[in-house]
């Protein structure tokens, strides 16, 4: 091999804060925040231990809450004069720990940046800060016929920010796109206190689409003040197909059926059957319990061109053996289909003291071998799993069912989820297809990813942030830590398990 | 690993260290776009082919020198497109070549930029590692996103051996429309239609005709000609448009770029939001996707162009003709522009592929 990538690239090695004076910290704050914006007491910091995945908990060593950009740069100025590392926080939903706390750092929480700046339904167009929740921008555009595409089933809570550092998606993405489709400019400080614009209120920017590299990064690039996102035209009218299977796999196979045939559903579910006995009890959505599976296939547009895709949408179902079909008669029969799949998550919190949700993201038709697969992981390790899959875009959330407070289950339910993600790589997927990568999922991005392919990420990272300290230890793991998973991918393209068709 | 890609590691090697540079080069097409290319030519037609496709994935992953031609042959056998509708500017056109100048057509519009459909790019970087980002799947948040940072980089960045798209099936029905506008009356019927839950997905706009061109189900298609009104084109006729506006055949881009160095035939594309006022600027026009691309001939000199651009909220491209020595792209801020260079030494420390094509000096 040749000797010029041998060098470490920055980053790739574990950085050690230790040294970072807590008390040069506070007072170097305190001077450039205002009077109630800085947190540094053990009660007031122990709310910001966790995000939405409250396995990983650690206190942060000060919390600041700025409320205008310029005290975003001093902030961040503060705390790349003094070492300190820093960790942007919007609500705190995010499910992979990308918002856990650093030991040594300052968590900068971005929620008091709660104004909607301007709706503006000529251009379509909504400038928004950082700490504005999802739901909200939809709510102020409606009025003008308009929304936000990108849904989240968080949305009532999680904030733009941390829409745009986890490239959030939602059940309506297979067709309206994901969180870097509808972002068109994002407004954010770099570590050394730039203020950067990244996109623009055009249709592109100038040079390298920072954009992009922007939307995802897990608040390691960039802090977000200010976002300009796209609205879209709320459709007219909308159905959906209610369909159920009584095989797991014929389902599968219906989803790329309905694809096949041309038809790009405004929203494409697939539930297992563990999966609807759980929230039918809950929320009373009328599913077919008997059904091993269902599909939700939703249809929107003019009433016209609904009716036409309804009548194409149920024909490829019957075809593909569906069992049952029913098409939603009127709005809040749509609503009910929906409510059951979006209460999915608080349902495996009823069933179970512990739920742990997996995102890998897989090639549509390997989704029944993917459920057969985790049906014998359950016996392997001894716990439930109900299944919730964005199956439009092979999006998995297995919901791993465990009690923390059992001694080990904890241990067997990661365990669960990390062959999960090993296979969703072997299938020719992601370990993550909108959650992120955070800390939950660092040691499978070793599986992912060749050595040279993580030295290209520090890299990245370094081009924005030549010191290290936005986010640092998340999303992109270090050598040592691979070398510890003992899982560092050959380079070169061999991958485990060559036999297994990649497409 | 194939050889062509080992030879091309070697090369890539011995540039590194010996200073020299290369330029990726599919079919050519593209060349007039960017700065002055420097560097041997790595003429990237020797790796092609279709790699995978799965209609039913919405997939397809290709060689870079596959010849884009092929490619969309070979997609709309299964009834499937590329819903950005690039240029080719040529019938040798690559798949490579066409990611790596991030252009998009008249459906960029509706279906969002190439950028959008690009889910993973196999790269071949300065120092000579093949790497792979993103993948095959619709949604994957796993590492930065690379693969859209490769689209558009215009070969500054390595050289694209593979790249995975997303095809979308084509639509069942399409209709144009023409109406008879003034730029003013047109940007403003754009942006109010923009508005409207309507199956746009194209407009073209030039010499007081507005071009509209609708598509999706037979039936959305059918009642919005009825609303909007206009005159219908010709199906055929309507066709030859769209395809002479993407391509830049089109009565308004002929004579473009023809004369390097005369500022007449110099072209500029004004990438604006859509609701910008008209230009105001001395010389012709033709307006696309909602008011938002503004296509210019004209004889205002770089400076005015570019400043009209920046007080409407955008940038402007020399896209054909003029200096091709000096800056073609719009001046970025000083942080943005320290990133990019910070960029280009994270994937190509030497400067090996295609320095100066995109600014000047890296
Ligand atoms: C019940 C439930 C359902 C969910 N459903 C979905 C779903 O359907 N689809 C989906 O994609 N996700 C879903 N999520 C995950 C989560 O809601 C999203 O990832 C969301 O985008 C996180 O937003 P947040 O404001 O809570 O961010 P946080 O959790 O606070 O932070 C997430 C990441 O963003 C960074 N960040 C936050 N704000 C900024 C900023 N201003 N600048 C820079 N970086 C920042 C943080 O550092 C962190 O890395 C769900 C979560 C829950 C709990």
């Amino acid at each position: 091999m040749n000797t010029i990538h041998e060098a470490l690239a920055p980053g790739e090695q574990e950085a050690d804060f230790s040294g970072v004076d807590k008390v040069r910290v506070v007072e170097a704050l305190a001077r450039v925040l205002p009077a109630g914006a800085l947190l540094y007491e053990a009660e007031d910091l122990r709310p910001y231990e966790c995000d939405g995945l409250s396995a990983y908990r650690q206190v942060p060593m000060i919390v600041a809450l700025p409320k205008t950009e310029a005290e975003v740069v001093a902030v961040l100025k503060v705390c790349h004069e003094l070492g300190a590392p820093v960790v942007a926080r919007g609500a705190g939903t995010g499910l992979s720990g990308g918002a856990l706390p650093h030991a040594n750092g300052v968590v900068l929480s971005l929620a008091r940046f709660t104004r909607i700046l301007s709706v503006d339904p000529y251009s379509r167009t909504a400038v928004v800060q950082p700490g504005v929740r999802n739901v909200s921008i939809s709510e102020a555009a409606a009025p003008y016929g308009l929304y936000y595409a990108p849904d989240p089933s968080s949305q009532i809570a999680c904030t733009i920010g941390g829409n745009v550092a986890e490239n959030s998606g939602g059940v309506h993405c297979l067709k309206y796109g994901l969180t870097v489709h509808n972002v068109l400019r994002v407004r954010g400080v770099t570590i050394d206190g730039e203020v950067v614009e990244f996109g623009n209120h055009g249709p592109d920017a100038p040079g390298y689409d920072l954009l992009a590299l922007a939307i995802g990064s897990e608040g390691m690039l960039a802090v977000v003040t200010e976002a300009t996102v796209k609205l879209t035209p709320t459709p007219q009218l909308a159905r959906c197909v209610l369909a159920a299977f009584d095989d797991v796999t014929r389902a599968g196979d219906a989803v790329a059926a309905v694809i096949a045939a041309g038809i790009i559903p405004a929203g494409l579910e697939m539930m297992d059957q563990p999966a609807t006995v759980a929230v039918e009890d809950f929320v009373h959505a009328g599913y077919p319990l008997d059904a091993k599976a269902i599909l939700l296939c939703e249809s929107d547009g003019t009433p016209e061109e609904v009716a036409e895709e309804v009548e194409r949408m149920r024909a490829v179902l019957e075809a593909s053996g569906a069992t049952e079909i029913r098409v939603s008669r009127d709005e809040a029969e749509r609503l009910r289909f929906w409510a059951g799949r979006k209460a999915a998550f608080p349902a495996a919190g009823r069933l179970s003291p512990d739920y742990y949700c997996m995102d890998g993201t897989i090639p549509r038709k390997h989704i029944g071998a993917m459920l057969e697969a985790i049906e014998v992981m359950e016996g392997k390790y001894g716990l439930r799993c109900i299944n919730v899959f964005h199956a439009g875009d092979g999006n998995l959330h297995p919901l791993i069912l465990f009690d923390a407070n059992q001694p080990g289950e904890l241990e067997r339910a990661e365990a669960f989820g990390a062959e999960i993600l090993e296979l969703s790589v072997e299938f020719g997927g992601t370990i993550t297809g909108e959650h992120g990568v955070g800390i939950e999922k660092i040691n499978q991005m070793c599986s992912q990813f060749t050595r040279a392919e993580l030295a290209a990420f520090f890299r990245v990272k370094a081009a924005f942030d030549p010191a290290g300290l936005l986010n640092p230890g998340k999303a992109i793991p270090t050598l040592n830590r691979c070398a510890e998973y003992g899982r560092v991918r050959a380079s070169g393209g061999q991958l485990p398990h060559p036999e297994l068709p990649r497409f | 690993m194939n050889d062509q890609i080992q030879e091309w590691r070697e090369r890539v090697r011995r540039a590194a260290s010996s200073g020299d540079a290369l330029q990726p080069r599919g079919g050519g097409t593209k060349s007039f776009y960017g700065r002055t290319l420097v560097g041997d030519v790595l003429d990237t037609r020797a790796h092609a082919g279709v790699v995978g496709y799965e209609p039913t994935e919405l997939v397809v992953t290709v060689r870079g020198g596959t010849p884009l031609a092929e490619l969309e042959a070979v997609i709309a056998e299964k009834g499937q497109m590329l819903a950005f509708e690039p240029p080719h500017f040529g019938p040798t056109a690559t798949v490579g070549g066409c990611v790596a100048a991030g252009l998009s057509g008249p459906r960029r519009l509706a279906a969002g930029a190439l950028r959008d459909y690009v889910l993973g790019v196999k790269l071949l970087d300065g120092r000579g590692e093949v790497l792979n980002f993103g993948g095959q799947v619709m949604k994957n948040v796993a590492g930065y996103d690379v693969s859209r940072l490769i689209a558009g980089s215009l070969g500054t960045l390595g050289l694209i051996l593979e790249v995975s798209l997303k095809v979308l099936p084509r639509p069942v029905a399409e209709a144009t429309l023409s109406f008879e506008l003034d730029e003013a009356q047109a940007i403003r019927r754009l942006n109010e239609w923009g508005g409207q839950p309507l199956p746009l997905s194209a407009s073209a706009w030039y010499a007081g005709v507005l071009a509209l061109r609708l598509s999706g189900a037979e039936a959305a298609v059918r009642s919005a000609v009825q609303k909007l009104g206009g005159t219908r084109v010709d199906d055929g006729e309507a066709e030859a448009l769209w395809a002479a506006v993407r391509e830049q055949t089109h009565d308004f881009f002929v004579g473009t770029g023809q004369s390097a160095g005369t500022a007449e035939s110099a072209l500029w594309r004004l990438a604006l939001p859509s609701v910008a006022e008209p230009l105001g600027l001395a010389g012709e026009q033709c307006i696309e996707w909602g008011g938002s691309l503004r296509w210019l001939r004209s004889s205002a000199s770089a400076e005015q162009v570019r400043a009209r651009a920046e007080a409407l909220g955008g940038h402007a491209t020399l896209y054909r003709g003029g200096n091709r020595d000096g800056e073609v792209f719009h001046a970025l801020p000083a942080p943005i522009m320290a990133i990019h260079r910070r960029l280009k030494s994270a994937f190509d420390p030497a400067g090996v592929f295609s320095p100066g094509r995109l600014y000047n000096g890296f």
